[in-house]
């Protein structure tokens, strides 16, 4: 499937434009079924779990925000890494577009985490390994969109935010390893997390749904962006004419 | 039907989640088209007062 | 360039910051006075229990250095980027990446070096245990370079920007945690085994990895470092 996606299409700014052009009405569309199949579904249809009862069901807006804030990472790094080896233009304005779509995901997992974590387990926040590495991932994400912000040089900011994200990914998983060194040391392993038994279709295709609706919620709104930065692209440079003239 | 409302006893939960989801991610998208869409409107009018011969450069 | 040379330009550059650090007296005293200040509001906060005390003392002096070692990091590279210093050193045949080297080092000695003289004062103020005191001493020498090179990241993508020091420390924060981690994790599981009657280990896995974080950091950081100014000084 991947094979599909014409890379040269995304290759430079202005073929990006047509491809997107192209793609963006089927990606909104197959987004907004995705979602609305994967929620009701979830909400009204799937069975409550036998353990969790129907709290459970926080499960389906819960997994697909926490793994699109990995995955919005992944896009964000992997951009940078291009940014930085081929000094394309389209690859700063993607890692750009990547960080608050990825930043909201984020947010959402941990607000979504701390409410299915009370009935769970009690408490609305945990010292968990997954939720703190997902509290220190949302504090990289503001500061990557602080730094585009801040730098006035749209140049420059592409630059130094790439160099923030690459530091950034390799920091991520020592963050992940010392996390889980440091809960080893402080938990005295009273915490049982509740190792899911094997999930019934019934459960899991929703889900599968619903993290596809939200991947294609992230693809369609990341390339929307990327259009937004190609156009704010061309203005300025019609400013400057302009202003040259 | 206020039996789904109660989700069990954890409505105070459940619904917020979803409520909470639904709403950021529709903020998301509202904020994004907003910014897509004045963007596209000041283009287009810099490109009408742009010579017209000129070729559209990315 | 010659061995000979590069050494000597470097050592001249180190003195040349600790000389003029020594001079105005700023960045270190404030660094200090910064972290008295933290540690006398804990007691205020928590109270003055001593056994509660105790057992915070390690990770109340860890935060209290780090939040210091933020407030002196913008002001690492900002004067020479500012005044036009960095402009002419990047002319000089030294690679940048050693410059930073040696501005982290005199950020090291002028900040750091302060830090780690006045800690057993406020650990006593905290009512440290001496075994635990020991080996915090041991983690700020072998975490505190960790904290100055990875900071010097920080520092160097944020330059250009006026007022950088709160940014800076946003983004440093995440790279702060491990270390955090490590070494407190170091003082703690020093105080057990000194509890079992095994002594100071120094060969402790927390321990190793601080090392290996300063380690990573001499490596990365003035790499990282030197790329974030030269895109600035563009």
């Amino acid at each position: 499937m991947i094979a599909m996606v014409p890379f040269s299409a995304l290759a430079n700014p202005h073929r990006f434009m047509s491809f997107s052009d192209r793609m963006l009405p089927w990606m909104g569309w197959l987004t907004a079924l995705l979602l609305v199949t994967g929620f009701i579904w979830g909400l009204f249809f799937a069975p409550p779990d036998y353990q969790m009862g129907e709290s459970a069901r926080i499960m389906f807006v819960h997994v697909p925000s926490a793994w699109l804030s990995m995955f919005a990472y992944a896009v964000l790094a992997g951009a940078s890494l291009m940014s930085l080896i081929w000094r394309h233009n389209l690859a700063d304005m993607a890692a750009k577009s990547a960080a608050p779509l990825g930043a909201a995901f984020t947010f959402l997992g941990l607000v979504t985490g701390a409410l299915w974590g009370q009935p769970m387990w009690g408490t609305f926040w945990e010292w968990d390994a997954r939720p703190t590495s997902m509290l220190v991932l949302f504090f990289i994400y503001l500061g990557y969109i602080a730094l585009w912000e801040t730098i006035e040089d749209q140049q420059k900011a592409a630059r130094a935010a790439a160099i923030l994200a690459i530091v950034g990914s390799i920091n991520a998983v020592i963050v992940k390893f010392s996390v889980d060194w440091w809960n080893t040391l402080h938990q005295p392993a009273s915490l049982s997390r509740l190792d899911a038994p094997a999930m019934h279709w019934s459960f899991w295709v929703p889900l599968l749904i619903c993290a596809l609706g939200y991947t294609m919620l992230f693809l369609t709104l990341l390339f929307v962006r990327m259009r937004t930065e190609v156009m704010r692209n061309r203005i300025r440079r019609l400013r400057m004419k302009q202003v040259g003239a | 039907m206020s039996e789904f409302l109660a989700m069990g006893g954890y409505a105070q939960f459940v619904w917020p989640a979803f409520m909470i989801s639904i709403l950021v991610l529709l903020g998301v998208t509202v904020l994004t088209m907003r910014s897509y869409r004045r963007e596209q409107a000041m283009l287009a009018s810099l490109e009408k007062k742009n010579d017209a011969t000129a070729p559209a450069e990315y | 360039m010659s061995q000979v040379s590069m050494r000597k330009g470097l050592r001249s550059l180190i003195l040349r910051d600790v000389k003029g650090a020594a001079r105005q007296g700023t960045g270190g005293l404030q660094a200090v006075i910064f972290f008295a200040v933290v540690i006398t509001l804990v007691p205020f906060g928590l109270g003055p229990d001593t056994d509660l005390l105790n057992r915070i003392a390690p990770g109340m002096i860890w935060i209290a250095l780090v939040l210091s070692s933020l407030l002196t990091l913008d002001r690492l590279f900002q004067v020479d980027f500012e005044d036009g210093t960095f402009d002419l050193l990047t002319l000089s045949p030294i690679p940048l990446e050693v410059i930073v080297l040696a501005k982290c080092l005199s950020h090291w000695l002028t900040n750091a070096l302060p830090l780690l003289l006045v800690t057993p004062l406020l650990g006593i103020l905290l009512n440290i245990d001496l075994s635990a005191l020991g080996m915090v001493l041991v983690t700020l020498v072998i975490g505190t370079p960790a904290l100055t090179f990875i900071g010097a990241i920080g520092a160097a993508l944020t330059v250009g920007v006026r007022r950088g020091g709160l940014l800076i420390a946003l983004l440093i924060m995440p790279l702060y945690v491990p270390v955090v981690i490590f070494a407190v994790g170091a003082v703690n599981s020093a105080r057990l085994n000194i509890a079992n009657g095994e002594g100071l280990i120094f060969t402790e896995p927390n321990l190793l990895f601080l090392a290996a974080l300063s380690l990573f950091g001499l490596a990365i950081g003035p790499l990282a470092a030197a790329a974030g100014l030269r895109l600035n000084l563009s």
